[in-house]
């Protein structure tokens, strides 16, 4: 579990998180959602540590990242994977070689366990046998899973995804989704999701976190996105007409089966 | 504000420098990057290195020839003024204002297209100490490289000047030769490795530094890369300097 204390982080003038406080759970995807400005990927960096709070404090479970001293937070670093916005894979190396690449740097392991282990991960995003590709050579949709793979070989307890589905298309965005999801609940690990997209909020949004202007104005699930009446949340979710109508017919449906 | 800026950057070079001196994660890693960089760095030079002192070499021999044509001094200087400016100055300088340009730049543009691509933030996360990782290989690499390359292209200068000078008939063989045995103060090569790590170390340090903190876009890395090659051959000429006055 991840818990925030009162996380406050200002560049100059611009205060861009003004106190958040919540919590992100073991075993289930937190998604962090907002729009453009309101403060994800800044939180989801304060998360990691690559940035530093103005005020406030972030627990990874009963540790406070932040009163660390750098080789205990890479001790601490060591247990998270990070799926990159741009997936952020080496173009220099093969795919083989960028999900090897943690393990070539931390582990004592032997080239064949190694590789193996590389199978392994592979098999796991069902991307078999492309480990001698370069990321250039592979989809947009591929290099994501590529980047899972890497982000899961040292099995983490923590997985950060920035914006996963971007740039993808709707149907891959719902494998990629589910892709998550099933490492998430298989491995019960503490996964936060940046995410702009409806599918995945309403698809696999088990604890929704929605910032505006730098405030945390709404938390719950999937569930509760359908029945809340919250006016800050129906004005993002269901922004458009043709998604007021979905929900509306949606409900209609769940209150007439009960 | 320029001093405050000026004593910003340098506050954040040695800060980085600092972290970069750490235990390296995996010995095996370090030492394999650190053969990619010398590789990258020496054997990626060195025809650009031939190529240039062989051409100072022609002209320092040719100019002196001229100038010294008509006086009182015997011919046989040439050989030993093309190896004494070759061997203080020419080498360690010339090649290194040149290796500021060619792989400062790269230094710069490969790291801070890295920082772009969010592969430092990557390896970060990784648990990976990325100062000492992408920067302390390639300053070791070059420290190591760079002298040899400047002996190389202080033997290519010393041959030039015989090619130019020796080949058209304006100076004998043993003339030539007999310059270059004279006067031989080995104090004077003992300063050109000196000038040559020294050179090699800022070159590297300062572009890896630019590179590292690039913000932006293209046109960011671009300065990037220029302020690389402008701030290391400006220090590479003060420190030229400094080395001339504590070890002559």
């Amino acid at each position: 579990m991840i818990r925030t204390e009162d996380i406050k982080k200002s560049f100059g003038e611009n205060d861009v998180l003004k106190g958040i406080s919540t919590e992100f759970y073991a075993g289930k995807p937190n998604l962090i959602i907002g729009s453009s400005g309101a403060g994800k990927t800044v939180l989801l960096k304060l998360l990691i540590g690559l940035f530093k709070p103005t005020s406030g404090k972030v627990y990874y479970d009963d540790t406070d990242l932040f009163s660390l001293d750098d080789d205990a937070l890479r001790e601490v670093r060591m247990k998270v994977g990070m799926l990159f916005q741009g997936n952020a894979l080496f173009d220099s190396m093969t795919v083989g070689e960028n999900i090897r690449f943690p393990m070539d740097m931390f582990t004592n392991k032997s080239l064949g366990e190694k590789e193996k282990r590389v199978d392994e991960v592979l098999e796991m995003v069902n991307m078999e046998g492309i480990n001698d590709r370069f990321p250039s050579e592979v989809s947009g949709g591929m290099q994501k899973r590529v980047g899972i793979a890497r982000a899961m070989v040292l099995e983490p307890k923590y997985l950060f995804c920035d914006e996963p589905n971007s740039g993808l298309d709707p149907k891959t965005s719902i494998l990629i989704d589910e892709l998550i999801n099933d490492l998430t609940h298989h491995n019960k690990i503490t996964t936060v999701i940046n995410t702009h997209d409806m599918n995945s909020v309403m698809g696999i949004g088990e604890n929704i976190v929605l910032l505006k202007d730098g405030n945390l104005v709404w938390q719950g699930n999937k569930n509760e996105v359908l029945e809340s009446d919250e006016q800050v949340l129906q004005e993002f979710i269901f922004a458009s007409p043709f998604l007021r109508r979905l929900r509306e017919d949606a409900l209609k449906q769940r209150h007439a089966h009960e | 504000m320029v001093i405050d800026n000026m004593l910003y950057n340098v506050g954040r070079y040695v800060s980085l420098l600092r972290s970069a001196v750490a235990r390296p994660e995996k010995f095996s890693m370090y030492y394999k990057e650190t053969m990619r960089q010398m590789d990258a760095i020496g054997v990626g030079s060195v025809f650009i290195v031939l190529l240039i002192s062989v051409f100072i070499g022609m002209v320092t021999a040719v100019q002196f020839a001229d100038q010294l044509g008509d006086s009182f001094v015997p011919s046989y200087y040439i050989g030993y003024i093309v190896r004494d400016i070759t061997i203080i100055e020419m080498a360690p300088t010339i090649t290194c204002l040149v290796l500021a340009g060619k792989v400062g730049s790269n230094l710069a543009a490969e790291i801070g297209g890295m920082r772009q691509k969010e592969h430092i933030d990557a390896m970060e996360i990784m648990g990976v100490n990325t100062a000492a990782y992408l920067i302390m290989p390639k300053i070791i690499a070059a420290v190591v490289v760079i002298p040899m390359l400047v002996a190389i292209a202080a033997f290519v200068s010393i041959v030039g000047g015989y090619l130019s000078t020796v080949v058209p008939g304006s100076l004998s063989h043993t003339e030539y030769v007999l310059g270059l045995r004279s006067f031989f103060v080995p104090r004077y090569v003992f300063m050109m490795f000196v000038k040559a790590a020294v050179f090699a170390f800022l070159l590297t340090s300062v572009s890896c530094y630019m590179g590292y903190y690039v913000k932006g876009g293209s046109i960011e890395l671009g300065e990037a890369s220029t302020s690389a090659v402008v701030v290391s051959n400006v220090l590479i000429l003060v420190f030229d300097f400094l080395i001339a006055l504590l070890l002559t």
